[in-house]
């Protein structure tokens, strides 16, 4: 047995596209421990509360995290929104749905196509981009961006979806989803996508919950815990079950994340159908005064927001706990005893988000 | 700018962007996009670079992050900063940990606007840049015949 050495890996790595830096100490080419520093990315963004008004802070919240903006912007929004005391219309409340879906359905094809470029499966990263692409066409012509939307505003959302893109959307999603249905058949059933997600990473339900996993790396693990089944927005009125997986290996977290996809694509359905009338926002008067804590489920798990007001149009406090940050303890309990060929693989399926984690 | 003898590699590096123009570079590589019928591949490592991406602003943290990819980077090379955040701190630039655009740390190129930098731009930047490192690599040799003469 030869004596402990430690790695670095990142903050440049080829295979992440943000900066974390993780000391791996090895022994020969195993992982006997992991030490992380975050902090690359950090901007404290938390503060600008104090120097931007609570509608401009919108802006801002939405760009947390690119890949995940429509929903931290809605979870902003809620959450002031419930402060005011806001009555939301129904229609608005449905178009988030449909906007947060959407933005799953894009950050877990995105998952997808960065985790087959970590173990070196290069055409299927590419084939997966390609759908995801036509998604984002989708989106654009939504809401009017492609990574950060500007979609949601504190009171409703800014553009609507009449009939004739309603009928687009249905159309697409008909057309989309054998195209899916072809590309993630690859990731479950091909070999060489086995042999390097079956098995490997298990996390067991005990573990998971100890260590307060979220999201999908918590629902592959066994536990049905996703937070759209309070019924925030309009889920109440939508039918669905949350989507568990038994084993806990990166192989549990990849078919968790691929029926998500799907049931997603059955929520937007479902929202285009149930498309109440009525206007898409309400008017904003006077300012927030108090404190609220909303929580949403994000496409990597739960994400708490706490806003705290003080009656003026700056707000005292507002706080982020984003579901990366929950999932890095899991992680390192993963990486340990794990091979060094498997770390970027372990790591991609937390699906990590560093902007969101540091801010 | 219509032909260039190399296919110059790029390096990209998040500073400390939202993630939203980090996407869209990589979004640049895939199908649709797909800068590598140009030539340029992306590459992890700084010394077969020659054409740093960065997206994001710096902070006290990256700053020597930065400064180390851009050393180890051989000359001539070509510096693009993408999205807002990465010319001038962007809807950040107030925030505490942001010292602003990457132009404050290190040379930069060629500015691409947008937040999220759409790929179309972000592709505009980088052709821009090797028209940069085009005229780099003559002056260089210029420089050479002058020193030989």
């Amino acid at each position: 047995m030869s004596e402990k050495m430690i790695m670095p890996f990142g903050p440049q790595h080829p295979v992440l596209p943000e900066p974390i830096h993780l000391s791996l100490v090895l022994q020969d080419e195993k992982v006997a421990d992991v030490i992380p520093s975050i902090g690359f990315i950090h901007r404290g963004l938390e503060k600008l509360v104090e120097k931007k008004d609570f509608q401009e802070y919108t802006f801002v919240a939405e760009r947390i995290c690119g890949i995940c903006s429509y929903i931290h912007g809605m979870g902003y929004c809620q959450a002031v929104e419930n402060i005011m005391g806001l009555e939301v219309p129904a229609r608005a409340n449905f178009l988030r749905v449909i906007g947060g879906e959407f933005s799953r359905i894009h950050s877990h094809t995105l998952w997808l196509g960065l985790c087959a470029d970590a173990f070196g499966f290069e055409s299927l990263f590419m084939h997966t981009w390609r759908l995801r692409e036509k998604i984002l066409d989708l989106m654009e012509e939504i809401t009017g961006g492609r990574v950060i939307f500007s979609h949601v505003k504190i009171g409703g959302v800014k553009s609507d979806v009449d009939a004739l893109m309603a009928n687009k959307i249905l159309d697409i999603l008909k057309e989309l989803e054998p195209e899916f249905r072809e590309i993630t058949s690859i990731f479950l059933d091909n070999r060489t996508v086995r042999s390097r997600m079956s098995g490997v990473g298990a996390l067991s339900e005990e573990e998971a919950r100890k260590l307060g996993a979220v999201g999908p790396m918590l629902r592959a693990s066994g536990v049905a815990y996703d937070l759209r089944t309070t019924g925030y927005a309009a889920y109440g009125q939508l039918d669905f079950e949350p989507i568990v997986e038994k084993d806990g290996d990166c192989m549990a977290r990849c078919q968790v994340r691929i029926r998500e996809i799907f049931q997603s694509m059955d929520l937007i359905r479902q929202a285009v159908g149930r498309l109440p009338a009525g206007p898409i926002d309400v008017p904003v008067k006077g300012n927030p005064d108090g404190e609220f804590m909303a929580r949403l489920e994000q496409p990597r798990g739960e994400v708490v927001y706490y806003v705290k007001a003080n009656g003026t149009k700056m707000l005292d406090r507002m706080r982020v706990r984003t579901p990366t940050f929950a999932n890095l303890p899991p992680l390192i309990q993963v990486l340990k005893g794990s091979d060094l060929a498997d770390v970027p693989v372990l790591i991609l399926t937390i699906d990590p988000c560093i902007s969101c984690t540091e801010r | 700018m219509s032909y260039f003898k190399k296919s110059p590699w790029l390096i990209h590096y998040d500073g400390s962007s939202c993630n939203g123009c980090d996407i869209e570079v990589l979004a640049c590589l895939t199908p649709l996009y797909d800068v590598e019928r140009f030539g340029i591949v992306n590459t992890g490592n700084p010394k077969h670079a020659d054409i740093l991406l960065i997206t994001g602003s710096v902070n006290e943290q990256n700053k020597s992050v930065i400064q180390n990819i851009y050393d180890q980077m051989p000359d001539p090379k070509v510096v693009v900063a993408v999205g807002i955040c990465a010319t001038s701190g962007g809807i950040f630039a107030d925030c505490y940990n942001v010292l602003g655009g990457v132009d404050k740390l290190i040379p930069v190129d060629v500015y691409v606007p947008g937040c999220a930098a759409r790929p179309e731009a972000i592709i505009d930047g980088v052709v821009q840049g090797l028209g940069v490192l085009e005229e780099k690599y003559k002056n260089r040799k210029e420089r050479k015949k002058k020193v030989n003469a």
